[in-house]
C-alpha cells in the first residue's frame, strides 16, 4: 500500500470512529429522553416569553417569543462585546506603551497594575466593579443633574431621547457618510488627516439633527425616572471588569510583539530623524500588528465569552435571559443550551474569521 | 407410532407453544409494577443513604451553620425519609442545588428526591418527566421593600425597580401580575441572591422578590432589618415541595406517606418527644397503626413497622418542624396557611388505614 493509500486508510478509520461515538451519545440521549418522558424540539421557540428584559436595544415587549428574547438577549451580549473590545485594546496599548516607556515611574505602575488584574478572578472584579459603581453613583432622590435633562443616579444615567424622521435620516446618513469617507479616505485622494476632518463633520451632523428632533427628556415620576434614554450602571460594571481585566493579557501581548520587532528598525528610523513617538505609530506598531494579531484574536473571543459573566450582575445577556430565564420556564435544557452554545459559536466564528481575514491582509507577501 | 413429519409437527406446535407462555409471562411480569418497595429505595440501601437534593443556602429551608451542619425544614424532610426507609437519619448525603440546575439533576438521577423549596407547577409535571408527590410549605410569592418608600400593596408598585433571582418562576409571576393590574413593574435578574440582597441594599432597586417563607429569611440577614419590611400581600401561589423522579411510583408513594406521617402526627398530638410513650400506651388506633404497634402498613410500602415513628422522632411532627425554623424563635413567619386544616390551614393529611 503507498503511503498515500495508508494515510487515507488511517483517516476513514478516524472519521467511521468519530461518527460511531458521535451516534452513540445521539442515540443515548434520544433513548434516555425517551424512558424519562421528556419531550424534544425547538417549537417552544415559538411560544410567548411573558417576561421582562430590563435593558434592551432591539425591540422588546412581554408578549413577544422566546425566539425574540434570544435575538434581544443576543444583541445585548454583541453590545456589551463591542464595547469591552474597545475599550480592551485602548487600555492594554496604553499599559503596554507605559510599561516600554523607560520611565520608572510609568512601568512600574503599568507592571503593578498588570500582575493585580491578571492575577485575581474575573468574576470577582466584576462583582467588584458593580459594587463600587453602585457606592459611588447617588441615590436616586439626590441625582447628579447635567443642565436640566440629563441625570446620573444609582439607577444609571438619564439622557434624552430624540425621536422623529428627519432626525433619523440625517443622524443615519451623517454616519453613513462619515464611515464610508473614513474607509476610502486614501482611495479618493485625501491629504488631510482623517481625524481632523471626519469627527467635526460628525458632530455638525447631529448637531443639525438634533434641531429636528422631539426631545423627551427623562423626569422623576414615582419610583424613578420616565421617559429618555437610560445607560444602566450594569453595563458600565461590566464593561470595567471585562476590559480592564482583558487589558492586561492585551498589554503582554502588545509588549511581547513590540519587543518582537529588531532592534535595528528603530535605530534606523531614529537616524532618519523621527521622533520617537512618530517612530512607534509609524514604523514599530504597524509591524508588530503582524505579530500581535493570533493572540489579540484569542483574547477578543475571550471577551465575547466573558460577557456571559454580566448575568452576576443583572446584566441581561444570552446567558441570563436563555440559560436561565428560558430554559427554567420552558425547561427545555438540552435544546436551550444547544442554542446557546450555538449562538457564541457562531459569534467567535465570525469574529475569528474576520480576525484572519485582517490578518492574511498585514502578512508579508511573500518577499 | 405416528410419522416422523408428524412428530416434527408436534415438536414445534409445543415449543411454539412453550415459547409463547415465556414471551407473554415475561410481558405481563413487566407491566406490573415492581414490588415494594422499588428500585430506588433498593439502589438507596445498596449505596447505604438517601441523595437528598437541596437549596444552596435559605434560611428557614435549608442553609449551614458556621460548622458546615445543615439546618431547615427541608433538611428534617431529608432525614425523616432516612430515618423511615434507612433507618438511620444520619444516612443522608446533601446536593445543594442551583435553581436553575436542580431539576436536571434529578432527571439525571444524581439525586433520589428534591426537597428544595421548589414549586410544583404543570410544566415541571408535564415536561420535565418529575413527579410532584407532596407539599411541605404553603408560600407565595412577596415583596420585601424598603419601609420608607411608603408602600403597603403590591400594585402600588407601579415604576418600581424590583430585584429578582433568575432560574424560578418569579420573573413570570411579575409579568404575569403586571399584566392583569397594569402595573409596570421593572424587573432587574440576578444569578445568585447575594448579589441582588446587596444591589437593593445600595438603592439599585426598590425591593426584592422570592417566597414568603425565603423573604422572611432574607430580611434576617440584611444589614438594618427594620428599614425593611415584607409586605403581607401574596402575587401568586407557590406550593413548595417534594419532587421525585417519574418511572418509580412505589418510591412516590413511600415518600407521600410519610409526608402524610408527619402532618397526621401533628393531627393526632403525637410528639418527638412522647412518640415511643404514646406507643406503648395510647388507646387509639388510629395512633397504634400511625406508630407500628397495629396493623402492617410498613409491609405494603415494603418497610418495616415503626417507619413513621422513626420518621416522627428525627425532628417531631411537621408543626415541631415549623415551629423550630418558621416559629417566633426563629423566623418569626405566623403559620398561617402551613397550619393544618383543623386551624384554617391547607394541610390536610390523607388518613392512614
Amino acid at each position: 500500500m503507498t503511503s498515500r493509500g495508508k494515510a487515507l486508510a488511517w483517516q476513514t478509520v478516524a472519521v467511521l470512529v468519530t461518527a460511531t461515538i458521535v451516534i452513540y451519545f445521539a442515540n443515548n440521549v434520544v433513548t434516555n429522553l425517551a424512558v424519562r418522558g421528556i419531550q424534544f424540539g425547538f417549537g417552544f421557540l415559538w411560544a410567548k416569553a411573558g417576561f421582562d428584559i430590563p435593558f434592551h436595544l432591539a425591540e422588546w415587549d412581554v408578549n413577544f417569543s422566546y425566539g425574540r428574547a434570544l435575538w434581544v438577549a443576543a444583541i445585548n451580549t454583541l453590545f456589551a462585546s463591542a464595547i469591552c473590545i474597545v475599550l480592551a485594546s485602548m487600555l492594554g496599548l496604553t499599559l503596554a506603551l507605559m510599561r516600554l516607556s523607560g520611565n520608572l515611574l510609568a512601568m512600574g505602575t503599568s507592571r503593578a497594575l498588570i500582575e493585580v488584574i491578571r492575577n485575581t478572578p474575573q468574576l470577582l472584579q466584576i462583582v467588584f466593579f458593580y459594587f463600587a459603581v453602585l457606592q459611588a453613583l447617588p441615590p436616586m432622590r439626590q441625582s447628579v443633574t447635567i443642565g436640566t435633562s440629563v441625570f446620573l443616579n444609582v439607577r444609571g444615567l438619564y439622557l434624552p431621547a430624540a425621536s422623529g424622521t428627519l432626525w433619523d435620516w440625517i443622524t443615519g446618513l451623517s454616519w453613513a457618510a462619515v464611515l464610508i469617507a473614513a474607509l476610502l479616505w486614501r482611495r479618493i485622494g485625501m491629504q488631510l488627516p482623517r481625524l481632523l476632518v471626519l469627527p467635526p463633520v460628525l458632530i455638525l451632523g447631529l448637531v443639525v439633527a438634533g434641531f429636528t428632533a422631539q426631545w423627551d427628556a427623562p423626569a422623576l415620576k414615582g419610583f424613578n425616572f420616565q421617559g429618555g434614554v437610560r445607560v444602566p450602571p450594569e453595563i458600565l460594571a461590566l464593561a470595567l471588569g471585562v476590559s480592564i481585566y482583558t487589558s492586561a493579557f492585551i498589554a503582554e501581548n502588545i509588549r511581547a510583539a513590540i519587543i518582537g520587532i529588531h532592534k535595528g528598525q528603530t535605530e534606523a528610523a531614529f537616524s532618519l530623524g523621527l521622533t520617537p513617538g512618530r517612530t512607534m505609530a509609524l514604523v514599530i506598531l504597524p509591524q508588530a500588528l503582524r505579530i500581535l494579531i493570533p493572540p489579540l484574536t484569542s483574547q477578543y473571543l475571550n471577551i465575547i465569552k466573558s460577557t456571559t459573566l454580566g448575568a452576576a450582575i443583572a446584566y441581561p445577556e444570552i446567558l441570563q435571559i436563555f440559560a436561565r430565564t428560558v430554559l427554567n420556564q420552558s425547561g427545555r435544557a438540552i435544546e436551550v443550551m444547544t442554542l446557546v452554545l450555538g449562538v457564541f459559536l457562531a459569534i467567535n466564528l465570525v469574529a475569528s474569521a474576520a480576525m484572519n481575514a485582517w490578518n492574511r491582509k498585514l502578512a508579508l507577501q511573500g518577499r | 407410532m405416528t410419522s416422523l413429519p408428524a412428530r416434527v409437527l408436534r415438536a414445534g406446535r409445543i415449543a411454539l407453544a412453550a415459547g409463547a407462555a415465556v414471551f407473554l409471562s415475561g410481558a405481563i411480569a413487566k407491566a406490573q409494577v415492581a414490588p415494594p418497595p422499588g428500585p430506588t429505595v433498593e439502589a438507596m440501601k445498596k449505596r447505604g443513604a438517601l441523595n437528598c437534593g437541596i437549596d444552596t443556602g435559605v434560611p428557614g429551608f435549608a442553609f449551614q451553620d458556621n460548622k458546615g451542619v445543615w439546618h431547615g425544614i427541608d433538611i428534617d424532610y431529608c432525614r425523616a425519609i432516612a430515618a423511615a426507609v434507612l433507618g438511620d437519619p444520619d444516612k443522608v448525603k446533601y446536593t445543594g442545588t442551583t435553581a436553575a440546575a436542580r431539576f436536571t439533576v434529578l432527571q439525571a438521577g444524581e439525586i433520589d428526591v428534591l426537597i428544595r423549596d421548589s414549586t410544583l407547577t404543570f410544566t415541571r409535571s408535564t415536561v420535565l418527566g418529575l413527579d410532584e408527590v407532596a407539599v411541605n410549605f404553603y408560600a407565595g410569592q412577596g415583596f420585601l421593600v424598603r419601609k420608607s418608600v411608603g408602600v403597603t400593596k403590591a400594585a402600588e408598585l407601579q415604576g418600581a425597580t424590583i430585584c429578582v433571582i433568575t432560574g424560578a418562576t418569579l420573573e413570570l409571576n411579575i409579568a404575569d401580575f403586571a399584566r392583569s393590574t397594569g402595573a409596570k413593574i421593572g424587573t432587574l435578574l440576578f444569578d445568585k441572591p447575594e448579589e441582588a440582597i446587596a444591589a437593593m441594599e445600595a438603592g439599585r432597586c426598590d425591593g426584592y422578590t422570592d417566597d414568603s417563607g425565603s423573604l422572611a429569611g432574607m430580611r434576617s440577614t440584611l444589614k438594618n432589618p427594620d428599614d425593611w419590611f415584607v409586605m403581607p400581600e401574596l402575587i401568586s401561589k407557590e406550593p413548595l415541595g417534594l419532587h421525585a423522579r417519574s418511572g418509580d411510583p412505589r418510591w412516590q408513594k413511600i415518600l407521600f406517606w410519610i409526608d402524610n406521617a408527619l402532618k397526621s402526627a401533628e393531627e393526632f398530638g403525637v410528639t418527638k418527644a412522647n412518640a415511643d410513650q404514646l406507643k406503648a400506651s395510647s388507646k387509639d388506633p388510629f395512633i397504634l397503626r400511625l406508630l407500628g404497634a397495629e396493623g402492617d402498613t410498613g409491609k405494603a410500602l415494603g418497610l418495616d413497622e415503626t417507619w413513621a415513628l422513626r420518621a416522627i422522632k428525627v425532628a417531631g411532627n411537621y408543626g415541631e418542624m415549623y415551629e423550630t425554623h418558621f416559629g417566633p424563635k426563629a423566623l418569626n413567619l405566623p403559620r398561617g396557611l402551613n397550619n393544618l386544616y383543623t386551624h384554617g390551614g391547607l394541610h390536610y393529611p390523607l388518613p392512614i388505614r
